[in-house]
This record gives C-alpha cells, structure tokens and sequence, in this order.
C-alpha cells in the first residue's frame, strides 16, 4: 500500500503538520491541485457580478437560518405529504443508530453511498460495519480513500492527496486492477466494479447539497452520476443532512447552485443537479420505494444560540476557504485530525469535538483573510477563528464546549502583570530602565520563536527617554 | 421529550434572540434578455466546454440525424419510450433498421442486469435547456424513467431551441417549478465525469460517457 494506513487526530496537529511539511510528495500533490483550483475559481466567476451573488448568497443563507424552526418545520410537513420520511437525530450516534434500524428492518447487508460528509461526521461506516451491514462508498475519490483504508483529505476532492501512481497502487493491491497510468482505464474499471454494487446494493445513503422546505426537495449536486445511482437504483434511499442545509424556497437554489460550483471546483455547472421530491409513486417504473431524510443536529443547534458564531452554519460545504488557504495548503488534509479540515473545519470542528480536542486549529492560521475573502456566503471566517482563540483561552462567552481548555495560570499571570506595568507609568519607565541596564542578560533561545528567528533584545534606552531627549533638544 | 421536539425547542430558545431575515435581491440570477439565437450560442458553448456534443437539426430531418448518429456510434440497442413524440417518431423510422429497440416502459426489477448491461444507448425527450450553462432539464416520466438518461453509455437527447431559458432561475419561475415539482428533477450538463484522480478529467465514471444534443431548430 501506498501510504501507511494512520488515525489523525486534532489533538495531533502539529506533529502531523511537521509529517506532512517533511513529505515532499504531499506537499507536491496538494500545491498543484490548490493552485489549479485558485486559478479555476478566479475565471469562473470572470463574466459575474461577484460581489451581488455573493452578498445575495449570503442573505438565502441568513434568511434560512432567521426562520430555521419554522424551515425545518415546514421541510419536514412537505416531505411526509410527498411520502418522504423524516427522522431528527441529536447527534452522531442517534443519526447513526436510525440509518441502521431502517438498513436492519429491511434486512440489508449491504449499502452503497453517495458522497455525504455529514456520513463521515457521524462515522456511519464503522458504524454499519458493527451491525454486519457492509458500506461502499461510490464517488470515485471516496471510493479510492476507503480502499486505502483513509479519510479524505478534502472536503470536495477526498483523494487530492494522491497522485496516479499511488492510486494505482492502490487499486492494484484491493481490486487486482492491473497497473496503469492511463487514468481513463482506472476509471473504467473503478466503474465495472461499482455498478456491480450498484446493482446488489439493499440501500443507497446519499447527502443532501440543498433541502428546499417549499417543496419538500432534496438537492444533489455531482458530476459523476453516483449520487443519481446510489438515489434511484436501491430499493431504499437515505439521506443524511445537518438541520443547517435548509433554504426557505426554491427560487432560493440557483444563486446556491452557481456559487457552489465555481467556489468549488470552477465549474459553471456539475453534470448532475438531482432534485428529489419522493419516493417511486404509482405506477412509475424505477426509483427508491422508501425515502428517508435524516436531519442531524450533533452541535449546531448550540452554534446557532450565538449571534457571531452563527455565521459558520451559513456554509454550503463548497471547500474554497480550504483551496485558498496558505496553511492547508502546505499541510494538507489530514493534518487537521478532523473530518471538515481547513479554514471551515477550523471553525466547525470545535463545536463538534470540543476545543479541548481541537485548541490547536483556530491557532492554524496565519489571519491572512483569503478564506474569508472567497467565502461565496460571505463567513467571516478569520473572526470567528479569533473569537475561538478567545474562546480556547477563557476569554470569550464560554458557550462553546471546551472553551478555556487552553488557559494557564501562566500566561494569565503574565498577561495582567504586562497590564499592571503598562498603566502605571512609573513603574514601567523604572521597569524599563532596569530591563535596559540588563540586556546582556536577555536569553538566546526563546521557545519556538526563535526556531527561524533570532531573539528579541531590549533597547538600551527605551523610545520614551529618547523621545523625552529630542523634545528637549528641540528637534521635535 | 423526542429528539425533534428538543432540537426545536433549542432553536425556538435562542440565547440570543429572534434573528431579522435580510432581504435577497436576485437581479443578479435573471433579466440577461438574450435574443434566441444567443440563447442557442450560449448553449452551445457551454455545453460543448464540458464535452457534450451538440447536432444541430430541424423537427422535420431529426430522425435521420438520429439515425446517423446511431449509425456512427455503433449501437445497436436503443432503449426508448413509447408514448412520447419523440419516441413515437423515432420508432417509425428506426422500426424497419438495424438497431434493436429496447422498451423501457416497464418495472426495472425485471430487467436491471440487461439495462445495466446490454443497452448501448438510450434516447430521451428533454423539457427545456438553460443558456447560461448549457444544461438540460428532464422530469422523468413513467414512459422515459429515470435510469433511462443515466445507465446507457451514450445519452441521446432531443433539445427544441425554442425551449431554451436563459437562466435556471428563468426557467424554475417560468415553467412554476415550485408548485409541481415531480418526483425528480434533473439538470444535466454533459456527460458523466471525475477530476478525482490527479485532476485528470476522464469520462463516463458512473454515467454516460457521451452525451448528444440533436437541437431542433
């Protein structure tokens, strides 16, 4: 195999960062992939009055979460009058629990799946595993991860991590496929293995890009035709959506649509946008005969309580903050531990997992604003990771899990001891002074900081006493 | 309390207050006021940028379009419907040739393997296009099914410029989308296709790997 079959973990992200940042092929595949997808994205949108759709992006998003309860309420009516069922989950293992009950009340043993992040969220794989259901993952590149025994490493491309060759590899040693770098022929036996599957397959799990509470509609955008497989030929489809993913009209989806796309991938468009109201009705000749949607909470509803943190339920998953962001970039996906990486991972994940597990990922961040910047609805991501380093450090509301995990008496200590200093003029200036006289003394090595630089040294005088000199001698 | 009842509950609670929903302007989504031949080159365009190929014809030759094209690509088992006008016109033709017509007017569990398997091509009706990205819009029907633009390796569709919108916007309010959606509604722009090895575009991964536009003009 390729790559040695490893579990990361937030709470390992440095370590992970420097094991990527050593890997000179990583850090290959994702630069090449990310900058091809900074330049896709820039001439997408080229013909586009960017600023209005992202603005009009931005105020779908936050006029579905003003009516959120009332959304879902109607989201749901409209699906349970079309025959679709509808299920509410408080988190991961309750989600996980009821995809299992319905693949068991029909006595499935095998599942075929949609790309479906939420899925990954919630770890409906091992999960189904345990109860003897096997579950295959259909999207090429997820397809690809599962057989490496892997997560993805990106939320749109799961296996961008790779380059041919390993791929080859891998699909040689699990599926005997012969080795190749025609790309064309991987894919086409990646595809006579799969529709197999298809075929057998009890249940098809899928996402859902878009639930339209007006219609009762499930959206999924794809480009593989997957998504339509794993939704139509299975006699049982289930879809899993975070309560986040409801918009208020249909009219509502096309703005989504075309900012999704070109933030994602550059594309105008994906080959497949599947639209799903029901289950098979009367009479109609193919078509999953159960419907369900699974709508998951697993933190956000504690996310929505906040009127800053809010802003992170506005995401429409297109991965663009991660694609642009100098840090994932260098250290790519896996890194990060989590399942939604990068700038948005950084801000979601401490929800989910508590920033006792990820105190780390709001800190990987130079700040430097491109992910807020190409953010098509607008999150101020580079404030919300401030406001979680806040958080983390006991600073903020503490209404988010885990916050003041990262606080030391410490760095308290030192932080006020600065603060008494710097409001009592005459003990700083004698404090100064005295820090001036024993500069030789000053350390060479400061921790981490002085691992690419070199240590700071205290003036010899301190700019008020040189300022107070040039007053004096008149050169003010 | 159930789940539902409590997820509700949180959301109703909001600490800090009801939220005010700010108003969406979508002038930017509609209004491109394209004259028809525009709405054909935009079409055309985009379409072909993602490799679907576009035939131009008239409602009066198509069928032999049709007929050529199957010739060309050697197919020799068309699935098709039966009631449509499409399907109707195109059986009259295609009854007395070569190529074996395949109904798909029936329930899929009798017949998945030879449709997963044994079906070159498959030939649907469509119900509009979208200029600005070169999509097509198909609700499938009991006589043209869903699996019918998906499974077969070549998709055949016939595109009446006339029914051509500039925008999916355009086309959702128009055509009352909101108050009739079917069972499934599909957008399809080109055909089937991944980027997930390397980057590398390579065709017909699940679906099909052509996709052909006859566009009757």
């Amino acid at each position: 195999m390729s790559q040695p079959v490893e579990t990361f973990t937030p709470q390992q992200f440095h370590r992970q960062s420097r094991e990527a940042l050593a890997n000179p092929q990583i850090r290959a595949n994702f630069r090449k992939a990310m900058d091809g997808l900074m330049d896709k994205r820039r001439d997408a949108f080229a013909e586009w009055q960017l600023e209005e759709l992202r603005q009009l992006g931005a105020n779908i998003r936050l006029r579905a979460l003003a009516h959120l309860p009332d959304l879902l309420e109607q989201l749901e009516a409209r699906c349970e009058a079309n025959g679709i069922r509808v299920h509410w989950a408080e988190d991961g293992e309750q989600a996980c629990r009821i995809v299992t009950d319905i693949c068991q009340r029909h006595g499935a043993r095998s599942v075929i799946k949609g790309k479906s992040m939420v899925s990954e969220e919630m770890h409906l794989n091992a999960h189904l595993e345990k109860a003897g259901i096997e579950a295959l993952e259909s999207d090429l590149g997820e397809y690809l991860v599962q057989l490496n025994e892997q997560t993805p490493s990106h939320i749109i491309m799961p296996a961008i991590h790779l380059n041919t060759d390993e791929i080859s590899d891998i699909m040689h040693d699990n599926t005997g496929t012969e080795r190749t770098r025609d790309v064309d022929a991987m894919t086409a036996a990646a595809r006579a293995q799969l529709r197999e599957r298809f075929m057998a397959a009890d249940v098809g799990v899928s996402g859902v890009n878009f639930a339209v509470a007006e219609t009762g509609t499930l959206c999924l955008v794809e480009n593989e035709g997957n998504g339509r497989m794993t939704t139509t030929v299975p006699p049982v489809h289930i879809a899993v959506t975070g309560i986040e993913k409801v918009v208020e009209h249909l009219a509502d989806v096309p703005p989504l649509y075309a900012l999704l796309t070109r933030s994602a991938t550059g594309q105008h468009v994906t080959t497949y946008f599947n639209m799903i109201s029901s289950p098979r009705r009367e009479g109609e000749h193919d078509g999953p005969r159960e419907v369900h949607l699974v709508l998951v909470d697993n933190g956000r509803s504690n996310i929505y309580q906040d009127d800053e943190l809010l802003d992170t339920l506005r995401c429409i998953r297109c991965g663009a903050c991660m694609n642009h962001c100098p840090v994932y970039t260098r250290v790519g996906g896996h890194s990060y531990g989590t399942t939604y990486p990068g700038p948005i991972g950084s801000i979601l994940m401490p929800h989910l997992m508590g920033l006792d597990a990820t105190r780390d990922l709001p800190t990987a961040s130079s700040l430097c604003g491109a992910c807020g910047e190409v953010c098509p609805v607008k999150i101020p991501i580079p404030d919300l990771l401030v406001r979680l380093r806040r958080e983390a450090v006991g600073e903020g509301r503490g209404n988010v899990p885990g916050a003041g995990s990262k606080r030391t008496s410490k760095e308290v200590a030192a932080w006020k001891s600065w603060q008494w200093l710097a409001t009592h003029p005459s003990a700083w200036r004698g404090a100064t002074g005295i820090i001036g006289k024993l500069r030789g003394l000053a350390p060479a090595h400061i921790g981490p900081w002085t691992e690419y630089r070199t240590a700071p040294k205290p003036a010899a005088v301190p700019l008020h006493r040189l300022i107070k000199q040039y007053r004096k001698e008149g050169r003010s | 309390m159930s789940a539902r009842e409590r997820i509700l509950q949180r959301l109703c609670e909001r600490a800090d207050g009801a939220l005010q929903a700010p108003v969406s302007d979508f002038s930017v989504v509609t209004g491109r006021n394209w004259t028809r031949q525009e709405r054909v080159e935009h079409f055309e365009r985009w379409i072909s940028s993602v490799h679907g190929e576009v035939i131009h014809c008239s409602s009066t030759n198509w069928t032999g379009v049709l007929a050529t094209v199957l010739r060309d690509k050697r197919v020799e088992r068309l699935a098709l419907g039966r009631e449509h006008a499409i399907a109707r016109e195109a059986r009259e033709v295609l009854d007395a040739g070569d190529v074996e017509l395949v109904d798909v007017d029936r329930d899929v569990d009798g017949w998945r393997r030879e449709l997963f398997e044994q079906v070159d091509a498959g030939l649907t009706s469509t119900l509009g296009g979208i200029a600005e990205t070169g999509s097509l819009w198909l609700w499938p029907t009991v006589d043209e099914p869903r699996l019918l633009s998906l499974v077969p390796p070549i998709h055949i569709a016939v595109l009446d410029a006339d029914c051509i919108d500039d925008t999916l916007f355009d086309v959702m309010r128009r055509h009352g989308w909101a108050d009739r959606m079917p069972t499934n509604a599909l957008l399809i722009s080109g055909p089937s296709k991944t980027a997930d090895i390397e980057q590398t575009l390579a065709y017909g991964v699940h679906g099909p790997r052509e996709l052909v536009v006859l566009l009757r003009q």
